[in-house]
C-alpha cells in the first residue's frame, strides 16, 4: 500500500468496492460460541466491557438480563484482511465509514482493507440497539480496544516469527516492521495458519496526537451500492415462494373489528387469506395483487367516541397530566421574582410529528426447521431477536435477525411490529412471508413524537442578569430540560414523563424521535430568552452570554456569531435573524437563522442556517457535516409544517400530500463549523443540531416582524394570528 | 388478464406475460428482480420509485404495464455503462450526496431524466425538477451540488 501511485480521488472512490454489510448466505443460525469455532483461521478478538450499557441514559430495561460475555470483536483474516463486527445498524447515519475508521486507525491498517458486518444476531455481538447517538461514544471505546489488543497479538506473533524484541517492531500498514532493520511480514501472514481467541478487558489505546485516520474527512464507504441500487434493504431481499401479506387495519385507533366479509377477496386467483382473531390478512406472490385482493374485503369497525383532535389535545393533556417531577431546583423562586425587574410568562406547544422515513417499516419472515430468519427494518435486531421468539415460543438461538441497510429511522424503528407480523403469518402460512407497510400504514402505525407544552415563568434583574427561571414541561420529557444559563432561583419539573405516557393521554402510540424531548425542550428555552432580552432592551446573543458561564456553550455560540457574522441588535430588528442554543447527548450546538415572512401570507422563508457544533473528538468531519446539515433541513420541517392531523385515534394524513417534509425548494445556504474538542471523548453526532430547528426559526421570525409565534410547526395561518396580536 | 407485452428495458428488449394493469415498480421489482427502484409512497408524491421513460422521469409506481408498453424504460440498474458509473452516480458519490439512500436511486432517476431535457440547468432549474422528490435524511444541499458537477461533466463529454 504503502508504495502505490496516488490516485485522484476518483479514481479512490471507483477502486472501492467495500461490499460492507452484504453477508452472503448461508445464514447458518449460530451460536456465537460456534460461530467462533466456524470462523476457521485468524486472529478474532472480543472485548468484554461490564454493564457498559446499565450504567448509562436509555440503558436496557429493568429485569432484562445483559449479556456479559463480550460486546465487541474483530477479525483479522488470512488474507490480511480485517472485519469489524457490531450489533449496530447503518440507516444513514454513517457508523460504516466512521467505525472502519476507528478500527483502521487504532489497528494501523490501509482504510480500504476493513469490512463492517452490522445487525446481524448470529454474526455480531449482543447490542441494544442503534439509538441515542451511543455508537461512537458508548460502543466506540470497545471496539477500540479490541483493535488495540488485536495490535498487540499481531506483535507478540511477529516477535516470535522474526526473533526481533517486541519492543523494536512497529506497526504501519498492515504490517509488523522492525524499526531499524529490514525485517517485516503482513498481519495476514502473521493469521495464517492460527486460530487464536483472545478475551480482554483493556488494552492501551492510541493518544489522539497519533491519530491518522481519526478526524480524517472520509466519504461514506455504502455509496457505491447505494448510487447503483445494489444496497439491499429489507424489501429487496428475495427468497423462492415470498408471499406478500397486505394486512386489515382498523380506521382509527381503538376501533374494533365488528364483522369482515372476505368471501369476494378468496376469489382473486392465488390469493391466500388468513383470518385469526384480530389479524386479518390477505397474501399473494405479487404486492400490487394482494391490495387488490384487501380492497374486496368487507369490513365493519366499532369506533370509538374521539376525546381530542390536532386543536384541542393541549387541553387534553393538561387535564390529564400526571404529577410533576423535580429535574432540578436551586435557590428560592420567592427570592428570584421578588428581585426580578420584570417578569415573562408564555405558553409554547408543539404538534405530534411523524417519523415518516423514506422506506416504511419492512420485514421478510422465513420458518425453516423451527428456525426462524427474519430480514428487517429495524435499529433494534437483537430486541426483535428476543421479541419473535417469544412469539413463537422458541429459544432466541432458533432465532436470526438480520437488519440489512435501513432507509432511515429517527428513532421510529424500534418498535417492530411490522416484523412480528410478519412472523405470525409466516408461521400461519408455513410460506416466506413479506410486511411491508404501505405510506398510509407508516403514517397510522408510526410512534410520534408527543404533542407537549411547556410553560415557563421568568425573569431578569438589573443589566439583564436572570434571577428566576420556573419551568414546566408537559409530555415531552425531561432530556435537555434543565437550562444551561445561570440563574440563582430555578426549577424544572416534567410532568408525565417522556414518551411513555399513561394511557387515555396520546390517542395513539408515541414514541422517540430524533433527539427526543429535546427539541420540545429547546424550542421553549430558546424562545423564552429570547422574549426576555426583548423585555431586557438587549441583544439576542449578549443577553445569553450574559447569562452563560459554561465555557463550551459560550465557544459554539461566539463560534456561529462570527461565521454567521452577527451585528448585535435589539430585536425585532426587521432583519430576521434568529439565534438558539442548546446541548444533546454531550455535545453543544449553536445556531443562526435568516428568514424572510411574507406578512400578508404568513410564509416562511428561510434564507441561510448556520451551526456551529463540539462534538468532542470527532472521528469523521465529513460524515459529522453531513449529519448537521441533515438535522438542519430535517428540522424545518417540525419548525414549519410537520404535524399529524387527527380526530381521537383518525389520522388525518395518510400520505405526504396532507404532510408536508422540506423540499428541496426550501433549501437555504447551510453552512457548518465543528469545532475541535480532539482531547475529548467522542460525542453524539447525529441528533444535537434538529433541537434548535424551532428556536432560532421562531427568534428570526420575531426579528423580522415583532410577532412571536408560540406554537410548532409555525404554520402560515400561526405566523398571521402572531402577526395580528402585535 | 394476461398479455404478452413488449418493451425495452436498459436498452435490451423485454418481453412478459403480465397483466397489463400491473404497475411497472412491482413488475420491476418482483417479476425481474430490479430491486432498485423503491416503494416510497404510492401515490407519485415522493419520487423513490421514478426511472425514465423515453427521454422523461416517470414514477413508476403510477404507470402501469400498458403505459410502457413499446417503450424505453430505464432504471438505476442501467445507468452504468459497461461497468463504469455513470457520472451522476460519480458526482452522488463525491459529494457524499446521500445518506440511507432510499431515496438515492429515484433522485438520480429524476436528474438523469432532468438532464435529458435540460443538459445545462441553472441551480433554479435543478430545484425545481427535483422538487418532488423527497429525502427525509436531509441530503439535499449536496445533491443539488452532484447534479451541477454531473452536468457540467456531462457537458464536456463525460457519460
Amino acid at each position: 500500500m504503502k508504495n502505490r501511485t496516488p490516485l485522484t480521488l476518483e479514481e479512490e472512490i471507483l477502486a472501492r468496492d467495500f461490499s460492507d454489510n452484504q453477508a452472503e448466505p448461508p445464514f447458518l443460525p449460530l451460536d456465537r460460541r460456534d460461530f467462533l469455532k466456524l470462523l476457521g483461521g485468524g486472529i478474532v478478538i472480543s472485548v468484554a466491557v461490564p454493564n457498559m450499557w446499565a450504567q448509562r441514559e436509555g440503558g436496557p430495561r429493568r429485569g432484562q438480563p445483559l449479556p456479559t460475555d463480550f460486546n465487541a470483536f474483530l477479525r483479522i483474516g488470512e488474507d490480511g484482511r480485517v472485519t469489524g463486527y457490531t450489533g449496530k445498524i447503518e440507516m444513514g447515519q454513517g457508523i460504516i465509514t466512521s467505525l472502519a475508521q476507528m478500527l483502521a486507525e487504532e489497528l494501523d491498517v490501509a482504510y480500504d482493507r476493513v469490512h463492517m458486518v452490522m445487525g446481524d444476531t448470529d454474526l455480531c455481538p449482543w447490542d441494544m440497539g442503534t439509538f441515542g447517538s451511543m455508537t461512537t461514544r458508548f460502543f466506540g471505546p470497545p471496539f477500540l480496544r479490541a483493535a488495540a489488543e488485536a495490535k498487540a497479538v499481531l506483535v507478540e506473533l511477529a516477535a516470535e516469527k522474526l526473533d526481533v524484541p517486541k519492543e523494536k517492531l512497529k506497526t504501519k500498514d498492515g504490517v509488523v516492521y522492525e524499526s531499524s532493520g529490514p525485517k517485516k511480514i503482513t498481519y495476514g501472514e502473521l493469521a495464517q495458519g492460527k486460530k487464536i481467541l483472545r478475551h480482554i478487558e483493556g488494552a492501551p489505546l492510541e493518544t489522539p496526537a497519533e491519530f491518522t485516520l481519526i478526524g480524517k474527512p472520509e466519504l461514506r464507504r455504502d455509496s457505491i451500492e447505494k448510487v447503483t441500487g445494489r444496497a439491499r434493504f429489507a424489501g429487496d431481499i428475495r427468497v423462492p415462494g415470498k408471499l406478500y401479506a397486505r394486512i386489515l387495519r382498523p380506521p382509527a385507533h381503538g376501533a374494533k373489528l365488528v364483522s369482515v366479509d372476505l368471501e369476494e377477496a378468496k376469489k382473486v386467483e392465488g390469493v391466500q387469506v388468513v383470518h385469526e382473531g384480530d389479524l386479518v390478512a390477505v397474501l399473494h406472490e405479487h404486492p400490487d395483487v394482494a391490495e387488490e385482493a384487501l380492497g374486496r374485503v368487507k369490513a365493519q369497525f366499532d369506533k370509538p367516541e374521539p376525546y381530542a383532535d390536532d386543536k384541542t389535545i393541549f387541553d387534553h393533556l393538561l387535564k390529564v397530566a400526571p404529577p410533576g417531577e423535580k429535574v432540578a431546583a436551586g435557590g428560592d423562586l420567592a427570592e428570584g421574582e421578588k428581585a426580578a425587574q420584570f417578569i415573562a410568562e408564555e405558553t409554547y406547544l408543539n404538534s405530534y410529528v411523524a417519523h415518516a422515513p423514506m422506506e416504511p417499516h419492512t420485514a421478510l419472515a422465513k420458518m425453516e426447521g423451527g428456525k426462524l430468519t427474519l430480514w428487517a427494518s429495524t435499529q433494534t435486531p437483537f430486541p426483535l431477536k428476543e421479541q419473535a421468539a417469544s412469539l413463537l415460543g422458541i429459544a432466541p438461538q432458533n432465532v436470526h435477525v438480520i437488519a440489512p441497510f435501513v432507509g432511515g429511522g429517527f428513532g421510529g424503528k424500534s418498535a417492530n411490529g411490522q416484523a412480528l407480523e410478519a412472523v405470525r403469518l409466516a408461521k400461519l402460512t408455513g410460506k416466506p412471508v413479506q410486511v411491508a407497510w404501505t405510506r398510509a400504514e407508516e403514517f397510522f402505525y408510526d410512534t410520534f413524537r408527543p404533542a407537549a407544552i411547556v410553560k415557563i415563568k421568568a425573569g431578569a434583574a438589573a443589566e439583564g442578569l436572570m434571577s428566576l427561571w420556573d419551568y414546566g414541561v408537559y409530555f415531552a420529557g425531561d432530556r435537555g430540560a434543565q437550562t444551561f444559563y445561570d440563574v440563582p432561583n430555578h426549577r424544572t419539573t416534567a410532568y408525565g414523563g417522556g414518551w411513555t405516557a399513561p394511557p387515555g393521554a396520546h390517542p395513539f402510540a408515541t414514541g422517540p424521535w430524533r433527539a427526543p424531548s429535546n427539541n420540545t425542550n429547546t424550542f421553549a428555552r430558546e424562545s423564552h430568552m429570547d422574549v426576555l432580552a426583548v423585555k431586557a432592551g438587549m441583544d439576542p446573543v449578549e443577553f445569553r452570554l450574559k447569562n452563560l458561564k459554561d465555557a463550551r456553550m459560550r465557544r459554539v455560540l461566539q463560534a456561529v456569531a462570527e461565521k454567521f457574522d452577527w451585528k448585535p441588535a435589539k430585536a425585532p430588528s426587521g432583519r430576521g435573524y434568529g439565534v438558539a442554543c442548546g446541548t444533546d447527548v454531550d455535545s453543544v450546538v449553536a445556531h443562526m437563522a435568516e428568514v424572510e415572512v411574507n406578512k400578508s401570507t404568513g410564509e416562511v422563508r428561510v434564507k441561510r442556517l448556520v451551526c456551529a457544533q463540539e462534538m468532542g473528538l470527532c472521528i469523521n468531519p465529513e460524515g459529522a457535516r453531513l449529519q448537521i446539515e441533515g438535522c438542519l433541513m430535517m428540522g424545518l420541517g417540525y419548525a414549519l409544517t410537520e404535524e399529524v392531523h387527527f380526530t381521537g385515534g383518525d389520522i388525518h394524513d395518510k400520505n405526504f400530500d396532507s404532510y408536508q417534509l422540506p423540499r428541496f425548494s426550501w433549501l437555504p445556504e447551510i453552512e457548518t463549523v465543528i469545532l475541535d474538542a480532539k482531547d475529548s471523548p467522542p460525542h453524539g453526532g447525529g441528533e444535537p443540531a434538529v433541537i434548535c430547528m424551532g428556536g432560532v426559526i421562531a427568534n428570526a421570525i420575531f426579528d423580522a416582524t415583532g410577532a412571536r409565534v408560540l406554537q410548532l410547526p409555525m404554520t402560515p395561518e400561526r405566523v398571521k394570528a402572531a402577526l395580528a396580536r402585535v | 388478464m394476461k398479455q404478452t407485452l413488449e418493451f425495452i428495458l436498459n436498452g435490451k428488449p423485454a418481453r412478459l406475460n403480465v397483466d397489463p394493469q400491473r404497475k411497472l415498480l412491482w413488475v420491476l421489482r418482483e417479476d425481474l428482480g430490479l430491486t432498485g427502484s423503491k416503494y416510497g409512497c404510492g401515490e407519485g408524491l415522493c419520487g423513490a420509485c421514478t426511472v425514465v421513460v423515453g427521454r422523461k422521469a416517470a414514477r413508476s409506481c403510477l404507470l402501469t404495464m400498458q403505459d410502457v408498453a413499446g417503450q424505453h424504460v430505464r432504471t438505476i440498474e442501467g445507468l452504468e455503462s459497461k461497468g463504469k458509473l455513470h457520472p451522476l452516480q460519480r458526482a452522488f458519490v463525491e459529494h457524499d450526496a446521500l445518506q440511507c439512500g432510499y431515496c438515492t436511486p429515484g433522485m438520480i432517476m429524476n436528474a438523469y431524466g432532468l438532464l435529458l431535457e435540460t443538459p445545462r440547468p441553472t441551480r433554479r432549474q435543478i430545484i425545481e425538477g427535483m422538487e418532488g422528490n423527497l429525502c427525509r435524511c436531509a441530503a439535499h444541499q449536496r445533491i443539488v451540488a452532484a447534479i451541477r458537477t454531473a452536468a457540467r461533466r456531462m457537458q464536456g463529454g463525460e457519460r
